[in-house]
Parts: structure tokens; sequence; C-alpha cells
């Protein structure tokens, strides 16, 4: 008997105000598999993520991830387990929390309200922060960072959750090539180490870490391609996906 | 001033100063870090509507201000989180809405009732022994629920949407500090009144956000220039002649005025060329 998939979609739709931001869209992802997921702007990619946490809900079609259905309480119980990273996080310069502060949201989301962070939870955080260099910026406000270092502390945090999957939407975006090399290393240790299903969102063909099998091609809100290669072989398959969508974009 | 605190009625208007000074600023840091100011501004005009109600059927300001401010803010909550409705326009059709009912209730009612007059200004002097209580259980359990839930509560107020990505109920802690907005301003609403009330809750938070990062003291902050306003209202009060409601309103907007000009916040961080300790 075959495994239940991490997460699965079947023929999920998402319309809204007269537009459809998913038509009928069917997706099944294994645990442990990385799985990147381009298009063009509009294709729906931000869309499937927030559908997958719970953020966004279908208009018709199926959803499951980690054996539950998004809605109640199952929504807060998916999101514990499941890590999002969103394409924009506008920070307050003023707001009272600082960066390790904003991390720990990650730790006390697993916990709940009834357990309180160990000795041991505390550690795990600051060697995240260590290994996104992020720990000599620890006690500054988070409206302090820099867009780059803002990026990194949003993963930190989604780390921090110990999530079995990942939902990154373009993490690397409009970084400098050091902070993708940081952020794309460090998601090829969590896949390698702890088996964490990847789901990442990007435009960039070379921001993908080597362990990305699986490219999945969305256009106007449907699947238009879903190809498997070998680990750090996607670049080319993407390339070509790339042109076969500027193709469809121009006719 | 010594001789005066040894009346009934003065020592009473200091421990509704002390209590309803460090209610409002604690659920002032909920709606100035949120940027929700305008939610305490409708629930406030709820509370002062639901007490003009109890007065007119003849039950308890208090109880009728409970309950108005609970209802708006369970109304205001999903208006606020949903996009079919702007949230400020819905909110200021909801002010509207209690204000209009506010005043009808003050036009049937008969000429000359000073309590809703003084619902109106608010009247510290002569708040009794009972609202003091009220008061002070009502500041108790917010801050036992505070002290209990103040990671997720901090997590919430500063960034409501990764709290939720995280797996914390953000709606729920929403929910919860807009009700414990309500409840705050309804038990301090005979010692501020209704038209005062909603620079008490907003005037010491907002001047505490101007001096610290740090939530735990943004809170204490708030508190204390709360109960500072009260108390240095009340003296001058007594000193000027002039209503005490008034001048707890306007000693509150002086502390933040003056937290604006020494606001570290104002200034360039430095941050950049300073070591951060660890």
């Amino acid at each position: 008997m075959t495994p239940e998939p991490i997460l699965e979609l079947r023929d999920a739709v998402v319309a809204y105000n007269g537009t459809t931001a998913l038509a009928g869209v069917s997706l099944r992802v294994d645990a442990g598999a990385c799985v990147a997921l381009i298009g063009s702007n509009g294709a729906g990619k931000t869309t499937l993520l927030t559908v997958v946490n719970g953020f966004t809900r279908l208009s018709a079609g199926v959803v499951r991830v980690l054996g539950m259905t998004p809605g109640g309480m199952d929504t807060t119980r998916i999101r514990r387990r499941v890590g999002y990273v969103a394409q924009t996080q506008a920070v307050d310069a003023r707001m009272p929390i600082t960066l390790i502060e904003s991390v720990m949201t990650g730790v006390y989301g697993r916990l709940g309200w009834r357990r309180k962070p160990s000795q041991h939870d505390h550690a795990h955080v600051h060697s995240i922060l260590d290994s996104l260099r992020l720990l000599h910026l620890a006690e500054r406000p988070l409206g302090h960072l820099s867009g780059g270092e803002t990026r990194r502390a949003m993963i930190a945090r989604c780390l921090a959750q110990k999530p079995d999957m990942m939902l990154l939407d373009e993490p690397t975006a409009s970084l400098d090539d050091a902070s993708c090399d940081i952020i794309m290393d460090i998601m090829e240790q969590v896949h390698q180490k702890a088996q964490t299903t990847l789901l990442w969102v990007t435009h960039d063909l070379d921001a993908l870490p080597p362990c990305c099998t699986r490219t999945v091609r969305m256009h106007n809100g449907v699947i238009a391609q879903d190809t498997s290669h070998a680990p750090g072989a996607g670049h080319g398959e993407m390339a070509a996906a790339k042109h076969n969508e500027s193709g469809i974009a121009h006719g | 001033m010594v001789e005066l605190l040894r009346h009934e009625y003065m020592q009473n208007a200091v421990m509704a100063g002390f209590f309803s000074g460090a209610l409002c600023g604690v659920v002032g840091v909920f709606l100035v870090t949120m940027r929700a100011s305008f939610l305490g501004i409708c629930v406030a005009h709820a509370a002062f509507a639901g007490a003009l109600f109890g007065l007119l059927l003849g039950f308890s300001p208090m109880l009728g201000a409970v309950l108005f401010s609970m209802a708006a803010a369970a109304v205001i909550g999903p208006i606020a989180d949903r996009g079919s409705l702007t949230p400020d326009a819905a909110i200021g059709i909801l002010f509207s809405v209690m204000i209009g009912i506010a005043f009808l209730i003050l036009g049937m009612m008969p000429a000359g009732r000073p309590e809703a007059l003084s619902l109106f200004w608010g009247a510290i002097l002569t708040v009794s022994r009972g609202d003091i209580v009220a008061l002070a259980v009502v500041l108790f359990v917010v801050a036992a629920l505070l002290l209990l839930f103040f990671r997720q509560v901090q997590a919430v107020v500063c960034h409501r949407a990764v709290a939720a990505a995280a797996g914390i109920p953000a709606t729920l802690y929403f929910y919860g500090m807009l009700c414990a907005t309500g409840v705050s301003i309804a038990v301090s609403l005979p010692s501020v009144g209704g038209l005062l009330i909603y620079s008490l809750v907003i005037n010491p938070a907002a001047a505490a956000y101007q001096l610290t990062y740090n939530f735990k003291l943004l809170l204490l902050l708030a508190a204390g220039f709360g109960v500072v306003s009260c108390w240095i209202g009340l003296a001058l009060s007594y000193a000027l002649d002039a209503p005490a409601g008034a001048v707890i309103v306007l000693t509150s907007a002086a502390i933040f005025a003056v937290a604006c000009v020494i606001s570290p916040k104002r200034r360039r961080p430095s941050w950049r060329t300073v070591p951060t300790r660890l």
C-alpha cells in the first residue's frame, strides 16, 4: 500500500473577487521531497503555498496536509508542523521585539501555551542563528535588520519550529550572493539531516539547493509541467521549462 | 494635599487612579503596538453607550458598559479581519452607531440626570468602593493572563501573521485582547468618563512606545504613565479647581509630548556601529 503523501491537492480551486488563482490543481508530494515551484507572476504559486498552511481556503477540491485538512483546530496543528516563509515581511522599525524573540515565536507555536521553552530549545535557536550568521544580531530590534537579515530571520523562525515541511516563497529573492549561499546551504543540510520536505517557490534558476529533485511549473493557476530529475540536475529542466513558459506567454 | 488623603473620597480617587491608570496603560499597549487605536475609540464609545443604556433601564451602568463593549469587540474583530469591507470604514460606521445610540439614550432620559453627565466627564472623586473592587479584579485578571501568555501575546501583538504561521492561534489571542480592552474600558468609565477614557488608553501607551524596544518594559512604562497621569491629574485638578477627568487626560498628553521629545527611536539607530552584547 502506498503511504499517504505529506501533501496532496486534488482539483484544488481558489477564486476570489471574480479571479481564479488556482484552477484545478492536483499535486502529490511525498515526505522528504524537495520540490521547486516555478512560474510567472500570477501563476498561482503563492496561493498554492497559502492553501497548504490554511491562510487561503479552497473554493472547490481537496487539500490534505500531514493527513489533515486545513480548517478549525487542524489549521493550527498543521501550522505547527509546516513552516512558512512569506514573500514579504514588512516590519515596523519601532516594533518592540528583538530578533531572537521573533525567532523564538517558532518554538512557542510548536510547544503550545502550556509548555515553556527548555534550555535545549534556547540552544537550538542559538545554533540556528549561528548557522544563518545572525547570532551577533540576536538582541537587535527586528525592525533594524536589513532586508537580507530579515529574510534570514524569518527562515530561522521557521527552522525553530522543527517543521516536517517548509514552504518557502522566494526565500532568496533580492538577496546578495553570500546571503543566497547561506540560505541554500542550510536548506540543503536541513533536507539531508532531518528529511524535511521542502516546497520552494523561485524565479531564480540558480537559487535552488542541489537536493531539489522535482520541478513543478505553474501557469495561469494550473500545473503546466511536472518533472523529476537527478539531484542537482534541475537547472536544465527548469531552463527548458522557463523557455516553454515564455513560449506560452508569447502565444 | 496630605490632609486631603484622610478623606475617604480622596482615598477612593487615588486607588481608582492607580487601578484604572495601570489597566488603561496595559490594554493601550495592545492597541498602539497593533496600530489598532481606532478599535479602542470604537470600544470606548460602545462602553459609554452601554453605561447609558444601563442607566435608562435601571440596571448597573458598569454592567451595561461591559456588555456593549464586549459586543462591540465581538463585531469589530471579524470586521477588522475580513477584506470584504475596509476595516477603517466599517469601524467608523460602528463608531458612529455607538455615538448615535448614546445620544439617543441621553435624549430619552428625563432632564437633569447627573449620573448620565458624570459618565460623560467621569467622576473620580465620587467613585464607589464597588467600582474600585471591579477595577482591581479586572487589573488582576488581565495581569495574570498577561503573565501566563506573555510570549504568545508579544508574538501576536508584534507580528500577528508570523505568529499565526508558526501555529499560535493568533486570532484567538487578538479577540482576547479586544475583549480585555472592552472590559478594562468599561470598568474605568465611572472614573474617567466616556469622552476621555480613550485618551487614557492611548496616550500612556503611545508615550511608552516612544521609549523602549523591550515589550516587558513597554507594558510597565505604559502602566506607570497611566497611574502617574491619574495622580498628577488629580493633584492639579485640586490645585486648579478644574474637572479631574480633563486634567488627567491633558497630563497624559503632556507625558506623551515629553516622551516624543526624548525618544531614542527618533534618533538614527546606531546599531551598525555599536557592538551588541551576547
